[in-house]
């Protein structure tokens, strides 16, 4: 029991990831209908602004310890950061320690930035082309980010920890009566979970209560009778995929506390959040997150001792079989729409 | 001639003349000068040429005939090339049986795989087809081991049963004893070119996958296909059941894609479980979209392309740009070696990043449409000349 | 030949034979005077250095190549002369090799079997590379291995870690400086039993491949032997970035040792991943649980931060270290690009001044008089009382006395046994040596059962 219940969160978490990717990636398909392959790239440069932040605040000069000896014998350079000289030892490693949450804010006019150009730039002379060639343009698009990022930060994983207070793990068996330490769950993937469920219902809301969202909508089911009506369509997308950068951005943001973020971690995510685009649905914002959760948990359910001595490797394939066996069974996901991507 | 019409035959000879003077073509630096780092004409990458330029030919016959997206041929080529190399496990290191076996296990593999994605088009054809080569990779590198020896990769050891190898067999692959490496080296001058029999064998099978491509482009099974891809539901409003044409059509590349394998096993007889991971998948895909989807020679183009930068960018380093630049006064050189840096060696994926963009922005055709504009231009500009030179031009009809 | 013989089988030979006979001459590019492939004729000698350039491990594979430039600096008399100052062998003179000047290329193996070999083959056919070395990963070394056998060029592996390299896998041209995970088991489990008790339950997560499981296997008989439990061990996929659904069931498991058999990233997120569920500061079967990650790099240390701090791992070499191989390494590495080589860095340079030196000592590039030099004069180490004891024996290259054994082609000496550091003073500074495990507690007999299946074959010349 405490097992499944261990396997429910774990699940849950791994799908606010997969949801949070596949919702950018549903918006973009739905409104634009562009296979955008550069979608985990930009997931991942909101994971490198994370670390830009942090290694921003870290800025340091440096002084001469005489007393002390580097390992080819010269005096120490030791380095001292000025937001400590600033602020003071204490609220400046304060400020440090924060930087991951403070790096939502400094990542989303960065992201939505990134959005419009990247759209304007580039996708707006894409909406007429095949989905082979917006496959292509948006893969070496993909490719250019992360290589950019590798310049810059190397291939090996940065280090970017959560604030102190959210390190350590939460007993969740206690509360539900348990023995301590049977269910425990670490704080700051309860707040990433949180934070993706926040995330959703806005992106949700505001496409459900504004007229913006409305008129977007309507433009997703069909866009030539809404461009008829004298509605400056083209200038929403050009929004919406800044939304969208934006959502990615702060879910690699949140991530990178989980993962120490490295350059090809958006490819890691791409495929799979394909398949669950696919599986929810192509056009369906609601799909993309149900199937997300769906296969977060399957997933964790897969990597049970229990469930992989019964089948070995299990857990190497159970998203791709899930994502056989729904797509057979339902011909276009779970709420796909007819006639979206479908030729 | 061999029932093809004269601008295929053209095509088809201009392939055949092309890959029969590849060692000169790609070869048109003299050995040891600074350009040399360019020349592409050594066996291994030769034979990585033609055998993609099968892989993609073949994946152009579903992709550009049918406009069915597969996101998982990787995983044929993969069989492929374990079937191959389970053959030279078992027989001998005669490459015959082993491209023979790999091309109908590819084939049977196809065939259920393609049954069952088949029901379903656009991207959820595309998810399907990812979705059983990605469980084929993952599956080989850890659980399926015992057969394909996981990580490592699939090679041939010394205590390995080779039911049909005799005391004098050669135990490098061959063809009847003409062993796949054996390359004659013929020097002129500073310059050096290789002839591999490898190469030369796979040239010949990739000409017959050409041939084979033309005839179907052409044929009123193609015609059917491209049916297909303009208007699949009024293909089926007329009661005319079009699945066992696009499972042919898959059923088809994925043996090329097998036979692509094959042969990469019988060049170098070890099969490695990335050649099934997506990112091969999608390579296939880029190098027929960036060739050109749906015409004859664009997939070989793309092939090509992606290879070379692959092979001939990752091995530039600082020590070569430093030799190209030493021309230069000291200062200018350390700049331009810090300019081209980031493009070269561990920096090679940016430029094929930058070059898949520039080719998808402004040649939307794909290479091949560039090599029809070139030769557009080339045409008008005779014709130009041609008037000059007649100093009066013709009245407008 | 009569018809009646035309069986199958015969059909297959006598094609075979009529085969041979319009075989071109020449096999690889070696031009067909010579004796082995890739024979150096001109003023130079051309190494063909194979690392990750792109892909997880390519910052690793940028280390490795910083040490072979700087070993190629040396080897041609610049620089400060790192190593051949303190290697106990004097053959090398910094004149280049054999008098021929020490010339390179380089290539992306992309950590990945398949282009690893066609780096490593256009090396061979297009540059007329004599040696290949480097790599980052069993997976490639093997595969390249096999490769340099079939080609007749001399493979000095860098970076792996499995069994197989030098067992089942081994090959005559094929040699590792680097040590395998039977050594790293050999030399934690005495230390473990030493800092964590010999009343432990272990659970082990381990990598789903070759080297993954060879490692498990390794460290659990050598903790088995000091009076550990195994409680389990779960495999886990290559691809899998988030651990959390394998790590949140181990405290319950009553384990109270966690096992990472993972390298890379996916031991900077298997680790990170058991931190975050708060492992370290759990109590289980009253003791404090303790995290183990057997092979340990400079690298995988910076990637995982925080952390790494007091958890114990083994390497192949340390910066830290203070033998005169080791200083005067370390000071020209540091000197020229300013930080402290790793382990990785280190195996690689000295791959490349033995192959040197061998040549040197062998007065020839041909493969087999490589190998013949590398298999040494039968001289063995102290201490050691076992007929396999015998090979080339040197000093001075930063281990300590090393033997580079005859019979299987791989290098003994001590290996480090390290521990994250709690108050590291700079990025480089992470680990500190625990204990260093002399030579005759991590030797094993070349047909130990984890080595066992492989035959060196015959040296191969090519051509």
């Amino acid at each position: 029991m405490d097992a499944i219940i261990l396997q429910i969160l774990n699940g849950l978490d791994k799908g606010s990831a997969y949801a949070l990717i596949a919702l950018g990636l549903t918006l973009i398909f739905g409104t634009l209908g562009v296979v955008n392959f550069a979608h985990g790239a930009l997931f991942m440069i909101g994971a490198f602004c994370a670390v830009t932040l942090n290694k921003i605040l870290t800025i340091s000069y440096i002084t001469i310890d005489e007393t002390r000896t580097d390992f080819l014998g010269n005096p120490l350079k030791v380095e001292n950061t000025y937001i400590e000289r600033w602020f003071g030892p204490e609220i400046g490693s304060a400020i440090i320690d924060w930087s991951v949450p403070l790096a939502i804010l400094f990542s989303i006019p960065i992201m939505v930035a990134i959005g419009f150009i990247m759209e304007r730039g580039l996708i707006k002379h894409f909406y007429r082309r095949d989905h082979a060639d917006q496959i292509l343009v948006t893969f070496g698009l993909a490719i250019v980010l992360q290589e950019i990022i590798k310049y810059f930060y190397g291939a090996n994983p940065i280090p970017t920890p959560a604030p102190e207070v959210f390190r350590g793990s939460f007993d969740f068996g206690m509360l539900l009566g348990f023995d301590p330490n049977v269910i425990i769950y670490p704080y700051w993937r309860l707040v990433y979970f949180s934070f993706s469920a926040l995330i959703i219902g806005a992106v949700f809301a505001f496409l459900q209560f504004t007229t913006f969202g409305m008129v977007v909508r309507a433009g997703m089911a069909d866009r030539e009778t809404v461009g008829l009506l004298g509605i400056n369509i083209d200038r929403r997308f050009t929004i919406m995929f800044g939304i969208a950068a934006a959502v990615a951005g702060m879910a690699g943001v949140m991530y990178a506390p989980i993962n120490s973020p490295n350059y090809h971690m958006g490819m890691d995510f791409l495929v799979l959040s394909f398949v669950v685009v696919v599986v929810g649905g192509m056009g369906s914002l609601p799909g993309a997150v149900l199937a997300g959760f769906l296969l977060g948990i399957l997933e964790s359910f897969a990597s049970m001792n229990e469930v992989k001595t019964l089948l070995p490797g299990i857990d190497q394939i159970i998203i791709y079989l899930v994502a056989i066996i729904i797509l057979l069974t339902r011909p276009r996901g779970l709420m796909g729409r007819k006639g979206v991507m479908e030729e | 001639m061999l029932g093809l019409n004269k601008r295929d035959t053209t095509l088809l000879i201009a392939v055949a003349i092309l890959t029969l003077f590849a060692p000169f073509i790609l070869n048109p630096f003299p050995e040891g000068s600074a350009m040399a780092q360019f020349n592409a004409g050594y066996p291994d990458l030769m034979q990585r040429f033609v055998i993609f330029g099968i892989f993609a030919v073949g994946f152009n016959i579903l992709f550009g005939l049918t406009g069915y997206l597969s996101f998982g041929h990787a995983a044929f080529l993969g069989v492929g090339s374990y079937s191959a190399v389970w053959m030279f496990k078992l027989l001998s290191m005669n490459v015959l049986p082993a491209i023979i076996l790999a091309v109908i296990v590819s084939g049977m593999f196809a065939v259920v795989i393609g049954y069952i994605s088949l029901r379903r088009s656009g991207i959820y054809f595309s998810i399907l087809t990812l979705a059983f080569a990605q469980m084929s990779f993952a599956l080989a590198y850890s659980v399926l081991t015992p057969i394909t020896n996981g990580e490592t990769g699939l090679q041939v050891y010394n205590d390995d049963p080779q039911y049909l190898m005799g005391p004098d067999s050669p135990t490098a692959t061959n063809l009847f004893g003409l062993e796949m490496r054996s390359t004659y080296t013929l020097d002129i001058g500073h310059w050096s070119f290789d002839f591999n029999a490898g190469y030369y064998m796979c040239a010949l099978i990739m000409l017959i996958a050409v041939y084979l491509s033309i005839r179907i482009f052409r044929s009123p099974f193609g015609l059917m296909l491209k049916a297909v891809k303009s208007n699949q539901q009024r293909m089926n409003y007329t009661g005319l059941n079009t699945r066992p044409y696009t499972l042919a059509a898959f059923v088809i590349s994925g043996m090329y894609a097998g036979l692509a394998g094959g042969l990469m096993a019988s060049m170098d007889p070890l099969a490695g479980a990335e050649r099934m991971q997506w990112t091969a998948s999608g390579e296939v895909v880029l190098m027929t979209i960036l060739g050109g989807a749906g015409t004859l020679i664009g997939p070989i183009l793309g092939a090509g392309f992606i290879k070379y930068f692959e092979n001939i960018f990752s091995k530039i380093n600082d020590t070569v740009l430093h030799q190209w630049f030493a021309f230069l006064p000291d200062g200018l050189e350390d700049f331009m070696v810090f300019i081209v840096h980031p493009f070269i060696g561990k920096g090679w994926h940016l430029t094929l990043g930058l070059l898949f963009m520039m080719v998808v922005i402004f040649l939307p055709g794909g290479l091949v449409e560039g090599g029809q504009r070139i030769s557009a231009w080339i045409r008008r500009r005779n014709t130009d000349d041609a008037e000059k030179a007649n100093g009066k031009t013709k009245p407008a009809e | 030949m009569s018809k009646s013989n035309f069986t199958r089988r015969g059909v297959l030979r006598t094609g075979a034979a009529s085969g041979a006979g319009l075989a071109l001459p020449t096999i690889f590019t070696a031009s067909s005077a010579s004796a082995f492939t890739n024979n150096p004729t001109g003023s130079s000698v051309t190494l063909g250095f194979n690392v990750p350039q792109t892909g997880p491990y390519a910052d690793e594979g940028l280390d490795e190549l910083r040490a072979y430039e700087l070993a190629v600096e040396h080897l041609n008399g610049k620089g400060d002369g790192g190593c051949l100052n303190t290697f106990s062998s004097k053959a090398l003179d910094g004149t280049g090799i054999l008098g021929k000047e020490v010339k390179f290329v380089t290539g992306d193996t992309q950590t990945k079997s398949d282009a690893a070999r066609a780096s490593a083959k256009s090396m061979i056919e297009k540059d007329g590379a004599i040696m290949i070395t480097g790599g980052s990963s069993s997976g490639v070394a093997v595969a390249v291995q096999g490769l340099c056998q079939e080609a007749g060029v001399i493979f000095m592996a860098g970076l792996t870690h499995s069994n197989d390299t030098t067992g089942k896998d081994k090959k005559a041209n094929g040699f590792r400086h680097f040590f395998d995970a039977y050594m790293s088991g050999a030399a934690l489990a005495p230390v473990l039993e030493k800092v964590l008790g010999a009343d432990r339950k272990a659970y082990h997560l381990t990598a789903d491949y070759t080297w993954g499981w060879t490692q498990q296997e390794s460290i659990q008989a050598a903790t088995e032997a000091v009076g550990w439990e195994t409680v389990n061990n779960v495999l886990t996929p290559l691809a899998q970035t988030d651990f959390s659904s394998y790590i949140a069931p181990v405290l319950n498991s009553g384990a109270d040792v966690l096992v990472l058999n993972h390298y890379g990233g996916n031991m900077v997120n298997s680790l990170t991943n058991a931190v975050q569920f708060g492992l370290r500061d759990k109590m289980a079967n009253g003791k404090q649980f303790e995290i183990v990650v057997p092979l340990y790099s400079e690298l995988m240390a910076k990637g995982a931060g925080a952390n790494i701090q007091g958890i114990l791992g083994s390497t192949n070499w340390s910066w830290t270290l203070q033998d005169e191989g080791t200083k005067a390494f370390v000071k020209s590495f540091g000197t020229k690009y300013g930080f402290p080589p790793s382990n990785a860095a280190q195996t690689c340079y000295a791959q490349a001044l033995l192959y040197a030196d061998a040549v040197q000592r062998a007065g020839s590039f041909n493969p087999c008089a490589v190998v013949e030099a590398l298999e040494g004069d039968s001289s063995s180490l102290p201490g050691i009382d076992s007929p396999s004891n015998s090979g080339f024996v040197f000093d001075g290259l930063g281990n300590g006395p090393t033997l580079y054994r005859s019979a299987d082609h791989q290098c003994f000496k001590d290996v480090l046994v390290m521990r994250g550091k709690e108050n590291p003073t700079n990025e480089y500074d992470l680990l500190e040596v625990v204990e260093i495990t002399p030579t005759a507690q991590v030797w094993y007999e070349p047909d130990h059962p984890m080595f066992a299946g492989g035959q060196l074959g015959e040296c191969n010349p090519g051509a």
